[in-house]
């Protein structure tokens, strides 16, 4: 009976950590800065982490076929570049809005014919095209920035809806469908089994290659949809844009409790993940940190969930045997 | 008394989740002797050679080595004590030398730490000598042939001064020549006072060259007994248990119309391969490792490719080059390796139950989760298959509910021909009987088998006609009721031309 107990406490455990140090971590920060808790500030810390909150979306689904895609950053900065150029040139905001976003798709779709066609490991597939596409940006745009004049396009990331911004709906648009896709489709089911055993789901009659392409052309998809929005909202389109945004991305499907092996995880728990990215950024800018010493916070809360999984893991493992 | 014997288990208790795998098992070793060790396809025995070697932890009991207590929590533990094991799947690394392998890890070093790569080759060399091999210790292991590696794994063995040497099934890729050369050097390891524990499934090599032999059933230790004083129906009766004759389901046949035709198949290693399977027939193909016929099954099923030849099921030409179109066309399989081809074990029962059927169980790209639930219970009813629910990981269930669950996934095909690759390896005794029996009411349905079984009592139990292969062509097609094993041994060994 005891060790019953035990086992479903940690199973417990294992399923709402991301949850449980999301409110530690607010508790930490409502502490430390009594204006963290303020709703401006809420919906501050929301609007920061929907880029990285949609590209985590798309890399919950590659990370759930075993894979990777290191590639997120510079399919945004050429999605953004791209879009920003084709609004300068014709004044089209919705063709800009489909530039960005077929950008993205086009880009998603080679990744995934690289990795499921060709076979090569995602790391080293979607690390060539990192490089590959960030040269694209910077020939494109020689290096300088181009800015947004139309408000049509600005209010994708400045502006509201019955107060709720912009960003943030489309975050949860994205959450819901990803989670719909995930848990109540065939092609959900396809992810799961490519990434728990790729032989057995192949076996089984599984189109293992249509699917990982599949999932990596929805995560190019979504980096372009996370371009329009980080675009609007800056006013305008940086060679730079979306460096080093795969590392966060990672690190809040890591820290929603998925697998880097793949097979078991959901996306929703990505959302916290990056939650608890943005509320460590926050609190840290709101106390006046030296900006350059918030990536030593975070890496080191990725560090202390990944080994408390791990340990978590192991006791489950223990009260298993 | 205990200090004579070089190794000495006693009430050694394994448990995994949901089954017993070793119950209160004992086990004494001489030194100097070759000492069989015997038992089906889960008899545990393969569980008790990884917790000796030190592979795996137990439970419970005690274990201890020239009469002094130990507990291994490596291999590299058991290593130091003297206990060495031989996997059937050799543990080299295939990229390096000879020399590299046999020193791996305890290379000789010279000065400043580094390693005194002439040494090491002239020592190894010296190894080989030892077992009277003529080959080079700088020859590539990949290089090298199966009974070359074995000699390899052996001469590390000596070099870590193994006094217990374990042997997992050391002659299934053999030819018989090699077995001969094999069995002077166990001889010789006996001269020099190791031990050796050897496991196959070869009665007749047992009795061959064991001194004595220990006998398992579902976990449990029967007994040991020297050679001279048991003979092979007492081991086998022993092996079994009295359950044998009730094991396999009364099965009536009668030739009906073909259901699936093969005609001119050939792969990578079968050739140019012809049989009929008729409508409700359970069809065994027999074959040593490397005989072709795991590699038929795969090519029809699918999984492996077919350079020429057509199949034809129910009087229909049908294209079987993918696992989607054979399981379109009406081939389901159940494969030999559960674990790397068969099940997801990080999912669910549910998920692993409905993974090829997923299509007729959706609406456009929406799955039919109600209906989904009712056809896996349905088959977790019907299968027996044990759980608390059907949320439950598949990696937590005992081998014979992972096989069951293989079987459901399969059966939600709804195929016309299933074909059965080792269909109870590594399943208890309780969990076969049940297998069998659903073997038969899926004939009795109108579904026609193939069987592909190393068990040859299973073999010959539940078929109505067997193949025999031999380097990839049939040599034998024969009734059960005109055959046995002997002659199936024989034909699959090539002892008859």
């Amino acid at each position: 009976m005891e060790t019953n107990r035990k086992k479903k406490l940690i199973s417990q455990v294992n399923i709402f950590r991301s949850v449980i140090i999301l409110l530690a971590i607010s508790i930490v920060a409502s502490i430390l800065s009594p204006s963290f808790l303020s709703a401006n500030n809420f919906f501050n810390v929301i609007r920061q982490i929907t880029v990285a909150g949609i590209i985590g979306c798309g890399m919950t689904f590659v990370i759930l076929t075993g894979g990777i895609d290191l590639s997120v950053g510079s399919i945004l900065g050429l999605a953004s570049v791209l879009s920003a150029g084709t609004l300068a040139a014709t004044g089209n905001t919705l063709l800009a809005i489909l530039v960005a976003i077929g950008v993205g798709l086009l880009c998603g779709m080679v990744n995934g014919v690289l990795v499921a066609r060709y076979e090569i490991p995602p790391f080293i597939a979607t690390l060539g095209m990192m490089t590959l596409l960030r040269g694209c940006v910077l020939v494109y745009t020689k290096g300088s920035p181009i800015s947004i004049k139309e408000d049509s396009y600005k209010i994708i990331g400045k502006g509201s809806i019955i107060g709720i911004p912009i960003p943030i709906i489309i975050l949860v648009v994205v959450y819901v469908i990803g989670h719909y896709i995930l848990t109540q489709t065939t092609f959900g089911r396809s992810v799961y089994a490519i990434g728990g055993n790729r032989e057995a789901a192949r076996l089984s009659g599984i189109s293992t290659k249509t699917s990982e392409w599949a999932v990596y052309a929805i995560n190019g998809l979504l980096c372009g949809v996370a371009a329009v929005i980080l675009t609007a909202r800056l006013g305008s389109a940086q060679s730079t844009s979306g460096q080093g945004i795969e590392m966060d991305a990672i690190a809040a499907v890591i820290l929603g409790g998925t697998s880097l092996s793949g097979g078991t995880g959901f996306v929703l728990p990505t959302v916290i993940g990056a939650m608890i990215m943005g509320i460590i950024d926050n609190i840290l800018t709101l106390m006046n940190v030296n900006p350059h010493a918030t990536n030593i916070v975070k890496g080191i809360v990725i560090l202390i969930a990944v080994l408390v999984d791990k340990k978590v893991k192991d006791l489950s493992a223990k009260a298993e045997e | 008394m205990g200090q004579d014997l070089v190794l000495q288990l006693e009430s050694i208790v394994k448990v995994f989740p949901g089954v017993r795998a070793l119950d209160g098992v004992r086990l004494d070793v001489i030194p100097g002797e070759i000492h069989a060790l015997c038992g089906e396809n889960g008899a545990g025995k393969s569980t008790l050679m990884k917790i000796i070697s030190g592979a795996q932890s137990y439970t419970s009991g005690k274990m201890l080595v020239e009469g002094e207590e130990v507990v291994f929590h490596s291999t590299k533990d058991a290593e130091q004590k003297g206990i060495a094991m031989i996997y059937q799947e050799f543990n080299l690394v295939s990229d390096l030398t000879v020399a590299e392998n046999i020193y791996l890890g305890r290379w000789p070093k010279s000065n400043f730490g580094k390693v005194d790569w002439d040494k090491m080759y002239k020592d190894a060399q010296e190894d080989l000598e030892k077992l009277g091999l003529k080959f080079s210790s700088r020859t590539k292991v990949k290089n090298l042939s199966v009974a070359e590696c074995q000699m390899v794994e052996i001469a590390k063995c000596l070099t870590i001064g193994a006094k217990v040497i374990i042997m997992d099934e050391p002659t299934a890729a053999l030819t018989d020549e090699e077995i001969r050369v094999l069995f002077e050097i166990i001889e010789d390891l006996k001269e020099q006072g190791i031990a050796i524990l050897y496991i196959s499934h070869r009665m007749d090599e047992i009795f061959e060259i064991s001194d004595r032999l220990t006998v398992f059933r579902d976990g449990k230790y029967i007994a040991t007994k020297n050679i001279e004083d048991t003979n092979y129906d007492d081991v086998v009766s022993m092996m079994v248990g009295q359950s044998i004759t009730d094991l396999y389901p009364e099965r009536e046949y009668k030739q009906k119309d073909i259901a699936l035709q093969v005609k001119n198949l050939t792969s990578r290693t079968v050739n140019n391969l012809s049989f009929d399977l008729h409508q409700g027939e359970i069809l065994g193909i027999a074959g040593l490792l490397g005989s072709g016929n795991i590699e038929l099954a795969k090519v029809l099923s699918g999984a492996l490719p077919m350079k020429e030849g057509e199949v034809y099921i129910n009087g229909n030409l049908t294209d079987c080059s993918t696992p989607i179109k054979a399981s379109r066309g009406g081939i389901g399989f159940v494969t030999d390796d559960r674990k790397q081809e068969g099940l997801v074990l990080v999912r669910d029962v549910k998920e692993n139950v409905s993974l090829s059927s997923l299509r007729s169980l959706s609406k456009g790209i929406r799955l039919d989760k109600k209906l989904e639930m009712e056809r896996v219970n349905k088959q977790v009813d019907q299968l027996n298959i044990k759980i608390s629910n059907v949320q439950q990981e598949v990696k937590n269930l005992s081998g014979g509910n992972q096989q069951k669950v293989v079987f459901a996934k399969v059966l939600e095909t709804n195929p016309d021909i299933l074909i059965l690759a080792e269909p109870t390896r590594g399943v208890d005794v309780g969990a076969k009987a049940e297998i069998y029996s659903i073997m038969n009411e899926l004939t009795n349905e109108g579904k026609s088998i193939i069987i592909i079984t190393s068990d040859l009592p299973e073999l010959i139990g539940m078929s109505d006609r067997i193949i025999t292969m031999k380097d990839g062509e049939i040599v034998m097609t024969a009734m059960k009721v005109d055959t046995d094993e002997e002659e199936i041994l024989a034909y699959a060994s090539g002892g008859v031309e």
